[in-house]
């Protein structure tokens, strides 16, 4: 099936599926029959793990966070410092008197009040651009505050799940779609912008550059419930703004692109991510081709890419990366010997 | 331990088949039950999330064009204006006396959304060019307004005459809202752009007419009639006046001083700010506007708008 196509709909809430064999191509097939004669033990992955860490531990995640709070903090010495570089609040801002923005936001404000004024226009246009560019959803784990947040909170909810103190309940991802249409739906029937009302990341935005509100107490328990009770629960589950990011990142040249030859399947990325469906493809037997672009429901936060022990796991800007440096020749070294012995 | 090899061996026997297979054929049982009871949770999430963006209707309640707070100059109708308003405050940041502050929880879906609270600190027109209008991304202050004269921010009432100091003939001496409160203005006599804090401009008038002294409108309809037009460009000039201290006969023959409000009173809110008396014998009521007709330069240009 078209690739795009599948982002899409996994993007929307439908599971990963298993390829059948005849849509592996059939130089991944005799790497996937290469890995089954070849036996990876405990010993080995934990040494792999090690000599990976030893060099780069969380590069992406500090360059990532750095990007994160700076990005925030901008907004907030702008105004504090009155030296209007970056004006505003994250649902709509001015970057040296250029308009940006939020393109959920705009949306909520379009069919609510079914008007678009000029300057609106130029905001969603370079949002557009700019996301497009950089990989939709790289918004969530780049930019948005609510994501640092969540993200320590996960932390803390893993430490607590390991000692039984806390669950982890999960919801079917479609109700993300579910309650993309409801807010849509709300704003266009109601004219006003109820999803505004509860957006987390505009209250803490606002609540950084203008001062602490009582929507802060939204937020907080938003937090509790994913430490107690669901992980990450919604930028999995509910978060619209996530949906319409990732639809604009769905052709987008940024993103994280997976090897299967040197892969252990060992399932390390998988246990970081955020959204952790687009990462089916390391599973073995699930990838169709050598390389393979991750979903658009990827978040571009390099978790993985961090936590891969073989460097499986990689950034790519379509046209401007090279190609994996796997040689040609270690390819078709592969023993096909092996396939006749069997 | 027996009693769990027991239950294992009662389980054998039931089943009838190797424990291995077992699992297998329990497997789809129970991976369905939980594709229920997930599917059972996504419902109620959806129910709660939903019911909590809801709750944002309940301050709203019954008015739903009714404002519950002044808001800046441009505003569109209540309806529109909570429509339409994206809440990332630029017209915030630049406010050059800082009146505009950012709705909380408690408004429902006004949240994140600018108000002025004209009795901390009114707008006082310093920035002549309303510079929150041009700031907002949206259009929830409309692009239309450009002159304060057509901004319909409400309508000054004297609301308790009782307690007014020209009403009871009284004059005022000192500093109009006492040491402590520290809300600006923007005296022209001492510096045109930057407004001073109220407490550095000390009064002392034998009749108090501090509503009608530090009235923007008023300002700029007496620099008209000097021919001394605000920022240079005299369509800033207010066609009429908006408030003025005039000498009223009781019917019991008793005469005394009170503050007057005429059409061209915009409800800015500087004489609610200013009222030297404990509570403000003067008020805003932003859900009421002057009766006077808007200039032919807004109305021609709000024609190309729509």
């Amino acid at each position: 099936m078209n690739r795009s196509l599948e982002s899409l709909l996994q993007l929307l809430g439908r599971a990963p599926r298993k390829p059948k064999k005849d849509e592996l191509s059939p130089e991944v097939q005799k790497i996937y029959f290469y890995k089954k004669g070849e036996k990876v033990t405990k010993a080995q992955l934990e040494a792999l793990h090690d000599e990976h860490h030893k060099n780069s531990k969380n590069k992406w995640r500090k360059r990532r966070w750095l990007t994160l709070i700076a990005v925030n903090l901008l907004f907030v010495v702008s105004y504090y410092f009155d030296i209007q570089l970056l004006e505003g609040a994250l649902t709509a801002s001015r970057f040296m008197g250029f308009h940006m923005a939020d393109l959920n936001s705009a949306l909520q404000v379009m069919l609510a009040h079914k008007q678009v004024l000029i300057n609106l226009m130029i905001g969603i246009t370079t949002i557009f651009i700019l996301w497009f560019i950089l990989g939709g959803r790289t918004f969530c784990s780049w930019v948005c505050p609510y994501h640092l947040l969540a993200e320590w909170a996960e932390k803390l909810h893993l430490w607590l799940a390991a000692r039984g103190l806390a669950k982890n309940y999960t919801f079917h991802r479609g109700v993300r779609t579910v309650f993309y249409i409801i807010f849509a739906l709300l704003a266009l029937l109601t004219g006003y912008t109820v999803y505004e009302f509860i957006s987390p990341t505009g209250i803490l935005s606002r609540a950084l550059i203008y001062g602490p509100t009582l929507a802060l107490a939204w937020v907080a328990f938003l937090l509790l419930f994913e430490i107690f009770l669901s992980r990450r629960a919604w930028c999995r589950y509910v978060c619209p703004i996530g949906i319409t990011y990732g639809l604009v990142g769905i052709f987008s040249p940024v993103r994280v692109t997976y090897d299967m030859t040197d892969c252990k399947h060992e399932g390390d990325c998988r246990n970081v991510c955020l959204v952790p469906h687009v990462l089916d493809v390391t599973i073995k037997n699930r990838s169709t081709d050598v390389e393979i672009g991750i979903g658009a429901d990827c978040t571009r936060c390099g978790l993985c890419v961090d936590a891969c022990p073989t460097n499986s796991l990689n950034f790519e800007f379509k046209g401007l990366t090279r190609k994996s440096s796997k040689p040609e020749v270690e390819r078709s070294l592969m023993p096909e010997k092996k396939e006749e012995q069997s | 331990m027996t009693q769990a090899t027991n239950d294992k061996a009662e389980q054998n026997q039931t089943s009838k088949k190797p424990s291995k297979k077992k699992t297998i054929h329990r497997g789809p049982g129970r991976r369905a039950q939980e594709a229920r009871r997930q599917f059972l949770r996504s419902v109620a999430l959806t129910v709660g999330v939903t019911s909590v963006s809801l709750a944002g209707f309940i301050p709203l309640k019954g008015h739903a064009d009714t404002r519950l707070k002044m808001r800046p100059p441009g505003a569109l109708t209540e309806k529109d204006f909570l429509a339409s308003c994206i809440k990332c405050g630029q017209c915030v940041q630049v406010c050059p006396v800082n009146a505009i502050k950012l709705d909380d929880l408690d408004t429902g879906f006004g949240l994140g959304t600018p108000y002025i609270e004209a009795r901390e600190q009114a707008c006082d027109f310093s920035c002549d060019g309303l510079q929150c209008v041009l700031a907002c991304p949206t259009g929830s202050l409309t692009h239309v307004l450009d002159y304060p004269k057509d901004t319909r921010m409400g309508i000054a009432k004297l609301d308790k005459p009782k307690i007014c100091l020209a009403v009871a003939g009284k004059g005022f001496k000192g500093i109009a809202r006492g040491p402590d409160y520290d809300g600006v203005l923007r005296y022209e006599d001492i510096d045109r752009w930057n407004p001073i804090p109220l407490k550095d401009h000390p009064y002392d008038v034998e009749i108090c007419d501090l509503c009608v002294q530090a009235c923007p409108i008023e300002q700029r309809y007496n620099q008209c009639q000097e021919g001394n037009y605000p920022s240079g460009d005299k369509n800033q000039c207010p066609p009429k006046r908006a408030i003025g201290l005039e000498l009223i006969e009781e019917k019991n023959g008793v005469r005394h001083m009170k503050p007057v409000v005429y059409d061209g009173c915009v409800g800015c809110g500087v004489c609610e700010m200013i009222c030297p008396t404990e509570q403000a014998a003067i008020v805003i009521d932003y859900n009421e506007v002057t009766k006077m007709p808007l200039s032919p330069e807004y109305l021609k240009k709000s024609e190309g708008h729509s």
